[in-house]
């Protein structure tokens, strides 16, 4: 709709009445957010006896951070949070290098076999992850892997096991596919007239104007990775490689403390929100952009 | 220049270029060949195994056994019991009576074929007593779940993130702001949504029984929301598309600020009033935003997983079940790998049906 017209015509009431409606909107959308972050700062009873009013939304009573200092001493949340950021970041940006040099390869080069290879890529969008999960399981634990304890086979209880497979996103590759595929030909051309190599035309010529992409790419996989729940639930037993998400069941014992469960939830929330916080205008223009060619 | 022959010489650029690009793709290709590819068809051949991941047994091939056992349903009609005068024999309450249900599925040499079988429905078509048997209630109950899941959630949710994205795409002063809210929960994990959603649904003091009193000057009777059958899985319907909408609106929003301002010109002085503009410019103008929207979402709902896994386990009453949760309990709690790639393979196929179906209807209407 366009709104010029419409504002004028009706102007105070119209305007009253849509910020009246995003404002109830607005609060739909941030209750759980704020009941969460301010339910870590209560104790267990304060926060069960709260949730019957409306209280439940402020921070009133007896507001301390001993929920978080409780959550820590817990689980090793501290060894949690490393192993998410290092799984995320390695995942990220590995992954960029691989689908984007597949991407380039796929709308720049010209070889045989390309097509066929290319909407193969493509129709594996249709197959989610939960349904291949458990072959997936099969063969990462029966493949071999040289690490410092010397041959071992089985990737299970480690860190790469919640990498390897998560580095090629045919999605991420689409993205690209169509980024590049749009780019002037000319710049290409021109390169490869003043004598770059394949590979440099690559590196010099596309990777430098095509940061939105890469910035779009990287954002999406981020959230992701950073939620991944199904797949390390599956291969981690051991504590020392346990991601944030399936941390949380440390906190799931008889008894569930619930002050110490929304303190661990803000502490694994909040790092993202702030993250997006700051950078919210790239966050929302990397989901747009991915609509707009469709 | 050098003295090779021009055609030579490009036929080596051409295969030197057919290297590269190969080498480029391979990293991407191989990777994606043993982490998906793969696995897929495996789920495939598994399917038809009688594989468990741990058995004393070797694998054998059962052909469609696993499916067999999955989707078999069957009817049967029951006649009331009379007694030996030919009149039908009925309760204290003056209703027909009718043989247990057991006596045809328990070993019956007559009914050999619903050896097993259980109940999903059953109705009254007269005198008579119709079942709908099935061989995996939980499994068909599951499948029945996904797909209104999806039928719900598409209109639902889409609908919403348009209505989201009309009101954003309006010039007000601090509009962002609302933006920037309205997407937050996309950022946030869904296993932590689903967590938190089990405090808004609580029965006891639940915040949404809270809210609702309150709006109500307490006269609102508080509901166990997820321990109710009847509203467990629309219960589990909002606190998703509450997760999901932002994403949705966002792409809608850039769809319409793609539509150029002077078709809203010409509609105004055409005399078009809102919804007439909203109706001959904007929709059109959204054509393959919405198809983008419709196609998205669909893939996220038939997933339908951690929600479930969270807030419901599939209950109560299996009121909650979907198709991925029962793919993951089997295959992977149970350990039977055969039955839970059966499931993958039978949602596979659905997902496949479905945007077959998609994709023909969406180029019909362009036509």
């Amino acid at each position: 709709m366009s709104a010029q017209p419409v504002r004028t015509r009706h102007h105070n009431w119209y305007v009253l009445g849509s910020y009246t409606l995003l404002s109830i909107l607005a609060f739909v959308f941030v209750f759980p957010i704020v009941f969460m972050v301010v339910s870590s700062l209560k104790p267990d009873l304060q926060l069960l006896r709260d949730t019957a009013s409306l209280n439940a939304f402020l921070p009133i009573g007896d507001i301390s951070l001993n929920n978080y200092a409780a959550a820590f001493d817990r689980a090793p949340i501290g060894t949690f949070i490393f192993n998410s950021v290092f799984v995320t970041t390695v995942t990220v940006l590995i992954g960029l290098v691989i689908n984007s040099m597949a991407a380039y390869s796929f709308a720049v080069l010209r070889w045989r076999g390309k097509n066929t290879v290319l909407s193969i890529v493509i129709a594996t969008f249709i197959i989610p992850f939960e349904a291949i999960a458990i072959p997936l399981l099969l063969i990462v634990n029966s493949l071999p892997w040289l690490g410092p304890e010397g041959l071992q086979i089985g990737w299970l209880n480690s860190l790469h096991v919640q990498i390897i497979p998560f580095l090629v996103s045919a999605f991420q590759i689409f993205l690209f596919y169509q980024f590049f595929r749009d780019l002037p030909t000319e710049l290409v051309e021109a390169a490869r007239i003043d004598g770059a190599s394949l590979f440099q035309i690559y590196y010099r010529v596309i990777v430098p104007i095509s940061g939105p992409v890469f910035a779009t790419a990287a954002i999406l996989r981020f959230l992701d990775m950073w939620n991944q729940y199904l797949w390390p639930l599956m291969v981690v037993q051991s504590e020392r490689y346990r991601p944030v998400m399936v941390g949380l069941q440390y906190f799931f014992q008889l008894n569930i403390a619930w002050g110490e469960v929304m303190a661990y939830l803000s502490l694994v929330t909040i790092p993202v929100l702030i993250l997006y916080l700051s950078l919210q205008r790239a966050f929302i223009t990397s989901i747009a952009t991915t609509g707009i060619k469709g | 220049m050098s003295s090779i022959p021009a055609t030579k010489r490009l036929t080596g650029v051409k295969q030197h270029e057919n290297i590269v690009g190969w080498l480029m793709a391979a990293p991407a290709v191989v990777l994606l060949t043993v982490f998906l590819i793969i696995p897929f068809l495996m789920a495939f051949i598994f399917s038809f195994t009688n594989q468990r991941l741990i058995s004393p047994n070797p694998t054998e091939f059962v052909g469609v056994r696993n499916f067999t056992d999955l989707l078999t349903i069957r009817t049967l009609t029951i006649d009331p019991i009379l007694d030996e005068a030919g009149q039908p024999v009925l309760d204290d309450a003056g209703n027909l009576t009718y043989p247990r249900l057991r006596e045809f599925t328990r070993n019956n040499p007559d009914y050999p074929e619903l050896d097993g079988l259980q109940e999903l429905l059953s109705w009254s078509s007269g005198s008579q007593r119709v079942f709908l048997l099935s061989s995996d209630v939980v499994f068909i109950r599951a499948l029945f779940n996904t797909i209104i899941f999806v039928l719900v959630i598409v209109p639902f949710q889409g609908g919403l993130a348009l209505i989201l994205a009309l009101l954003i795409n309006q010039k007000l002063s601090g509009i962002n702001i609302f933006r920037t809210i309205y997407f937050m929960p996309v950022v946030v994990s869904m296993v932590v949504v689903a967590l938190l959603w089990r405090f808004i649904y609580d029965g006891d003091n639940g915040l949404l029984n809270t809210l609702l009193g309150v709006l109500t000057f307490g006269s609102f009777q508080p509901v166990n929301w997820l321990g109710d059958p009847s509203t467990a899985f629309p219960a589990l319907m909002v606190m998703s598309a509450w997760q999901g909408v932002g994403f949705h609106m966002v792409i809608w929003l850039a769809g319409l600020q793609n539509i150029p301002e002077t078709l809203y010109e010409a509609a105004g002085l055409d005399g078009a009033n809102t919804w007439q503009k909203f109706r001959f410019v904007t929709w059109p103008g959204l054509r393959s935003t919405m198809i983008f929207v419709l196609v998205i979402i669909t893939m996220q709902a038939f997933g339908l997983f951690t929600q479930v896994d969270v807030m419901t386990r599939g209950g109560p009453l299996d009121s909650t079940q979907s198709i991925m949760y029962q793919a993951v309990q089997r295959g992977y709690q149970a350990q039977d790998i055969s039955g839970g790639s059966a499931i993958s393979v039978i949602f596979f196929l659905l997902v496949l049906f479905v945007s077959m179906i998609q994709r023909y209807l969406t180029r019909e209407k362009a036509a």
